[in-house]
């Protein structure tokens, strides 16, 4: 194998009958890299009975596997196929979403292919024959500029990277390729399970006080809803609070959780991980309040307050509810 | 049912991250360490399948340093080794290698399942438990949020946006990717820690195993551009008129 491949294979996702918003932004991102390398864009999308959402993506050419084993994501089944299809195409980089079933996706084909994986990467170029990406780590608090090399690279790339809308459009041409070696998968869908109704929908809501870790314990969430309430609008929080059990997952912000945009995000004690920020950062007006001058929620906020929570929000509270009357 | 679970050490983010001489690495000195959150899932997750199944709870860890008082806490918790694979790794192992040694040393073990942190924040990319399980040729699941076993298959829920989930049957042997444990991790007291390391021992392994990942770091640095936030600096009332007079011009405080 003489240096990488040139063209650019990007693995859509999709989920209850609609492409991830990810995939198509990894369409944009692969014009950009194919643009300046000269190659061929192609996407891949596996599913069962889901060929209108091969015709969607605006790539050179979609590769669609249809199969029933195929209908809804399991890890084996869907690597198996993947591997086969990328050590056929030869691309010299595959884009990835950094989703749940990108995790599960980007590392497996780098280990049946023994291809590099630049993992979390907020930008990728090429650099000559090496593949460079700007990766995200520590939560946000630093940036490494990691390049690959080898007959091909894996590329998870984070949400908000590239445009969607350049990705959006007809392809030049849809393939469909035949399934095989799905005998005997070891890991199998079952079902899909919806959340449970919800009390608040904070997605509907125009201002949300949010609260994470630095909150501390259970007892004190009472003081973050009292803001809330004098502002009129409902507590959120990140994945800790809701992993501790103190609040319902239905209030959780970020990537596994809801993706929000009110008129007024303020957030108390969330450091900001880029798992956080991918479910707010485009609010109307964010405000943070936090300890660690160097938080990576101060790179989204529009508005910081460097300091201690618990004496900031009772006051603030205070003078809310004086302004409102 | 046997059940090996990984743990690493990884900087505590609230502290300074400060970049060394090299420029391509963090300086270790200054760092402090704690348990991978991640980890602390899949350890609880394990000791309640253990709870429900019997078998026996394994710890395991590369010896980057600092590991002990984490393994301890494991034993202390309810594990029932605790197992350290010691070499060279002051400086810290990459994902291929911390894979490629946990694989050597599981083929001296006997495991169905082998739980990971979904990833740990210190490289946030997730690969070992993926790479782990190519080595030993299992399945592998990631972004796991409960796990039930029934015979030689086990159930587990894998999580998406939205909160929505997908309900996964995958054959064991196998390695998982942990989000979250069922329940919030349990806690050991002081005092039982301390009694675990007066009366346990930690088990040391040396196998030998090389990887490479092809990746090579050019450089780390702190995050630049984007938007910075405008800091309101004084007293608590200070901040909060400031805050009060925004959210009036904004419109989300009437009057
Ligand atoms: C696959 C995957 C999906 C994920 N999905 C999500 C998701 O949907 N949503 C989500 O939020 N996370 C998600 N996470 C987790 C994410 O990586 C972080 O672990 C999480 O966001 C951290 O939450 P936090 O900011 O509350 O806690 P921490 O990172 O621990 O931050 C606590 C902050 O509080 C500050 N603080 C402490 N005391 C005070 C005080 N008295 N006053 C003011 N500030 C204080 C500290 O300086 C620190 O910055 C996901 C992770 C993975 C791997
Ligand atoms: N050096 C290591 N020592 C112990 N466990 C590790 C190590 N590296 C990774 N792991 C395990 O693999 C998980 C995922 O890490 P990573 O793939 O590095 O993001 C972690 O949560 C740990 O459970």
């Amino acid at each position: 194998m003489s240096g990488m491949g040139r063209d650019v294979l990007v693995i859509a996702e999709h989920l209850q009958g609609k492409l991830a918003d990810i995939s198509f932004e990894m369409a944009a991102k692969a014009r950009e890299l194919a643009a300046a390398s000269g190659g061929r864009t192609l996407a891949v999308v596996l599913g069962h009975g889901a060929r209108a959402l091969a015709e969607q993506l605006n790539v050179d050419a979609v590769y669609y596997v249809d199969h029933p084993v195929l209908a809804q994501f399991a890890p084996d089944p869907y690597n198996r196929v993947l591997a086969d299809l990328v050590r056929e195409k030869q691309p010299g980089v595959v884009l990835v979403g950094n989703t749940s079933m990108g995790m599960d996706v980007a590392p497996a084909l780098a280990a049946a292919l023994g291809w590099p994986l630049l993992a979390y990467c907020r930008d990728v170029r090429w650099e000559g024959d090496a593949v460079v990406g700007t990766s995200q780590l520590y939560g946000g608090k630093v940036m490494a500029e990691a390049a690959a090399s080898g007959a091909g690279a894996v590329v998870t790339v984070l949400a908000g990277s590239a445009p969607a809308d350049a990705g959006r459009g007809a392809p030049g041409s849809v393939e469909d390729v035949a399934a095989a070696g799905l005998d005997g998968v070891r890991t199998r869908f079952k079902a899909l399970i919806e959340p449970e109704a919800a009390d608040v929908d904070i997605t509907k809501e125009a201002v949300l006080v949010s609260i994470g870790r630095g909150i501390q314990s259970q007892d004190n969430l009472e003081m973050a809803a009292e803001l809330a309430d004098a502002l009129g609008g409902a507590l959120s929080a990140s994945r800790p609070i809701i992993d501790n059990g103190w609040l319902p997952k239905s209030r959780q912000v970020g990537k596994s959780g809801q993706t929000v945009k009110p008129k007024l995000y303020l957030a108390a004690g969330i450091s900001g991980a880029p798992e956080h920020l991918e479910g707010m950062r485009d609010a109307e007006l964010i405000v943070a309040i936090n300890t660690d001058p160097k938080a990576p929620i101060f790179g989204v906020a529009h508005y910081g307050v460097v300091g201690d929570l618990f004496d900031i929000l009772p006051v603030l509270t205070e003078k809310v509810r004086e302004a409102a009357g | 049912m046997n059940i090996v679970v990984t743990v690493k050490q990884v900087p505590d983010l609230v502290e300074d991250l400060e970049i060394d001489q090299s420029g391509k690495a963090l300086d270790r000195d200054w760092l402090k360490f704690k348990i991978n959150e991640f980890d602390e899932h899949a350890l609880e997750e394990a000791l309640l399948l253990k709870e429900a199944h019997g078998g026996t709870v394994t710890v395991l860890a590369v010896d980057t340093g600092e590991v002990d008082e984490t393994l301890y806490t494991a034993l202390a918790k309810g594990a029932d080794r605790a197992v350290k694979i010691v070499g060279d790794f002051a400086a810290g192992v990459t994902s291929h290698q911390a894979a490629a040694l946990f694989a050597a040393a599981l083929k001296e073990m006997d495991y169905d399942l082998v739980l990971t942190g979904v990833q740990a924040v210190d490289d946030l990319d997730g690969q070992v438990g993926p790479l782990l399980a190519a080595a030993l040729r299992v399945p592998h699941v990631s972004v796991v949020t409960g796990v039930d076993v029934d015979g030689r298959v086990a159930t587990v829920r894998k999580e998406y946006a939205g909160g929505v989930m997908a309900e996964i049957e995958v054959d064991l042997p196998a390695v998982l990717g942990i989000q979250a444990a069922k329940q919030p991790p349990r806690y050991a007291p002081v005092s039982r820690v301390r009694q675990v390391m007066r009366t346990a021992r930690i088990e040391e392994v040396e196998p030998s195993a090389a990887a490479d990942a092809g990746v090579e770091v050019r450089r780390l640095f702190k995050p630049e551009g984007g938007r910075q936030a405008e800091i309101i600096e004084g007293s608590p009332e200070e901040v909060a008129d400031r805050l009060v007079a925004l959210f009036r011009e904004k419109g989300i405080l009437k009057g």
